[in-house]
């Protein structure tokens, strides 16, 4: 069977891999190993400017967490309704590199969320507005 | 020794809102207070630096102070501007490019969050359209992490915002007067949990300024000097965990508000226990609760205890942002670096009215930490 193709996504070029087994993509130092999420342009730790691609992975551990009690102002195209707005869920995820991805929730429950919980990355549906394809982007949701 | 600088005037426009005046009139306002309280001229003044965020360049004041000739820098640092400002008029001073010096910084902002563009910070589109790039958020998530590493509870989160109304409350210029109960405080709607409305400050307007000159010749313009014992600001390493970060790296380092409070106590040669006053950058609750320890005022996760103690309050061994900080004043950004100075500078010289420290503090000390990871210290002495 031929795995889903992405979605239409807000940020292409930091997820690969399909709809149903989606991988994080950031970038490593060739001179001094140190990774990067979002993929860097140059190193910040050795200042060097050679970087190659590289896989994150799908699963790590919460590391912080937030709920988004508001709705924000521009640049955040979600594109709701003021009274339509719920609040979502941020947080930090540290990768197995031990590198801490910033990434939406899928959960905005205070009960539900621990540092420390194993999480999954999925995608979600970010922006819904009628007469266009819905906008998705990363998200750690809990491993079951 | 004999190239300290000193702090000869502090002026103020009262933070908060104020209608039908510009940022800069508001700046102009501070210069000339400061003017006045040193009792020198615009014209004598040999440099200055100044700026705000969203009220436009420095230098425009000219145009309602005096249009004088003076070399007059725009500095645009975020929320380090004021620290940048002083700093620069300090180095002018000792360099002997002028006798008298000016920094000032004003500010007026739209109300609400503030709405960052993502470009403008090296970042793309989809950081902000996902809805990740706010201050706020920013702010919680280190407080979470902060909290969860030290065994912090909420209850330090509310004790910190309780004591900054208190003092707002005491101080005639602040913007927010009124005291809140803790139970207000605590059940506030949730902004950003940990962090909930009464923990924020708010964008504000205001003005503020200082006059400076050589330690020297200061006692020709006042017998109340304040000495300048060191000034310094600092960026990020690589590793430190800052505002507008999609990712973090693997190891953390230490934030520049550590490196920037070392530098500053080694460069006085003084260390935390000799302070008597303290301003510390409090945009939220969280924030200052993490100044605390960064500064170099207690091990990290004492704060409960000191927090609970009392010994943050006025009367207390570690006196707090006496003014109410940025909870009870708002945050114009350009100004409010400035703000704590001068507030400062009010304690040592014993003006500080219901909310003077007792004990007449002989050193003081002001950190202002800010997007994107940086952070300037100053500890003044009384003269
Ligand atoms: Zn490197």
């Amino acid at each position: 069977m031929e795995p889903n193709p992405l979605p239409r996504l807000a940020c292409p070029g930091v997820v690969a891999g399909s709809a149903d087994r989606p991988v994080l993509v950031g970038s490593r130092c060739t001179c001094c190993g140190e990774i990067y999420f979002p993929a860097a342009q140059g190193c910040t730790r050795c200042c060097a400017s050679e970087m190659t691609a590289h896989e994150l992975g799908a699963e790590g551990r919460l590391w912080s967490w937030t709920i988004q009690g508001f709705q924000p102002k521009a640049p955040y195209a979600g594109g709701e309704a003021e009274h339509a707005f719920q609040p979502y869920g941020v947080g930090y995820v540290e990768m197995p590199s031990g590198v801490k991805v910033e990434s939406r929730l899928t959960v905005a429950d205070p009960e539900r969320l621990e540092i420390g919980m194993p999480m999954r990355l999925t995608l979600i549906a970010y922006r819904q507005v009628a007469g266009e394809a819905p906008v998705h982007t990363y998200a750690f949701a809990p491993a079951a | 020794m004999n190239n300290d600088v000193a702090i000869i005037g502090i002026g103020l426009h009262p933070f908060g809102r104020t209608d039908g005046l510009s940022g800069q009139q508001q700046g102009a306002h501070a210069v000339r207070e400061a003017l006045k309280d040193a009792g020198v001229a615009w014209s004598q003044v040999g440099v200055a630096y100044g700026g705000s965020q969203d009220a436009g360049n420095a230098d425009a004041l000219g145009n309602l102070l005096g249009l004088t000739g003076v070399p007059f820098v725009n500095v645009a640092n975020g929320c380090a501007t004021g620290g940048s400002a002083l700093a620069s008029v300090i180095a002018a001073i000792q360099s002997g490019m002028a006798e008298i010096g000016v920094a000032v910084g004003f500010d007026k902002h739209p109300r609400g969050a503030f709405n960052p563009r993502p470009r403008d910070w090296g970042l793309e589109d989809w950081y902000g359209e996902t809805g990740m790039m706010l201050t706020t958020q920013f702010f919680a998530l280190k407080t979470r992490r902060y909290m969860f590493e030290h065994g912090i509870t909420d209850d330090a989160l509310v004790r910190v915002a309780q004591r900054a109304f208190r003092n707002g409350a005491l101080t005639p210029h602040a913007w927010r007067r009124r005291e809140l109960g803790y139970a207000e405080i605590a059940e506030s709607m949730p902004v950003n949990l940990p962090l909930r409305k009464y923990m924020f400050c708010n964008p504000a307007e205001g003005g503020a300024a200082l006059v400076l000159c050589s330690a020297r010749h200061a006692r020709k313009y006042t017998d109340r000097p304040i000495i300048v014992k060191a000034a310094v600001m600092r960026t990020r390493h690589h590793g430190s965990f800052e505002v507008f970060s999609p990712g973090l790296a693997a190891e953390q380092a230490p934030a520049p508000t550590v490196t920037a409070s070392r530098a500053a106590f080694e460069l006085a040669g003084v260390g935390p226990r000799d302070i008597g006053v303290i301003q510390l950058q409090d945009t939220d609750s969280g924030s200052e609760l993490i100044h605390i320890a960064e500064n170099g005022f207690c091990e990290h996760g004492e704060q409960a205890h000191l927090l609970r103690s009392g010994a943050t309050e006025i009367g207390g061994r570690l006196p707090i942002n006496t003014d109410g900080g940025c909870l009870a004043n708002g945050e114009p950004v350009g100004a409010s670096g400035l703000r704590q100075v001068i507030e400062v500078c009010a304690q040592l010289r014993g003006q500080a009215g219901q909310r003077q420290v007792p004990g007449r503090p002989r050193l003081g000390y002001t950190h202002v930490y800010g997007a994107p990871g940086v952070s300037a210290v100053c500890i003044l002495q009384a003269g």
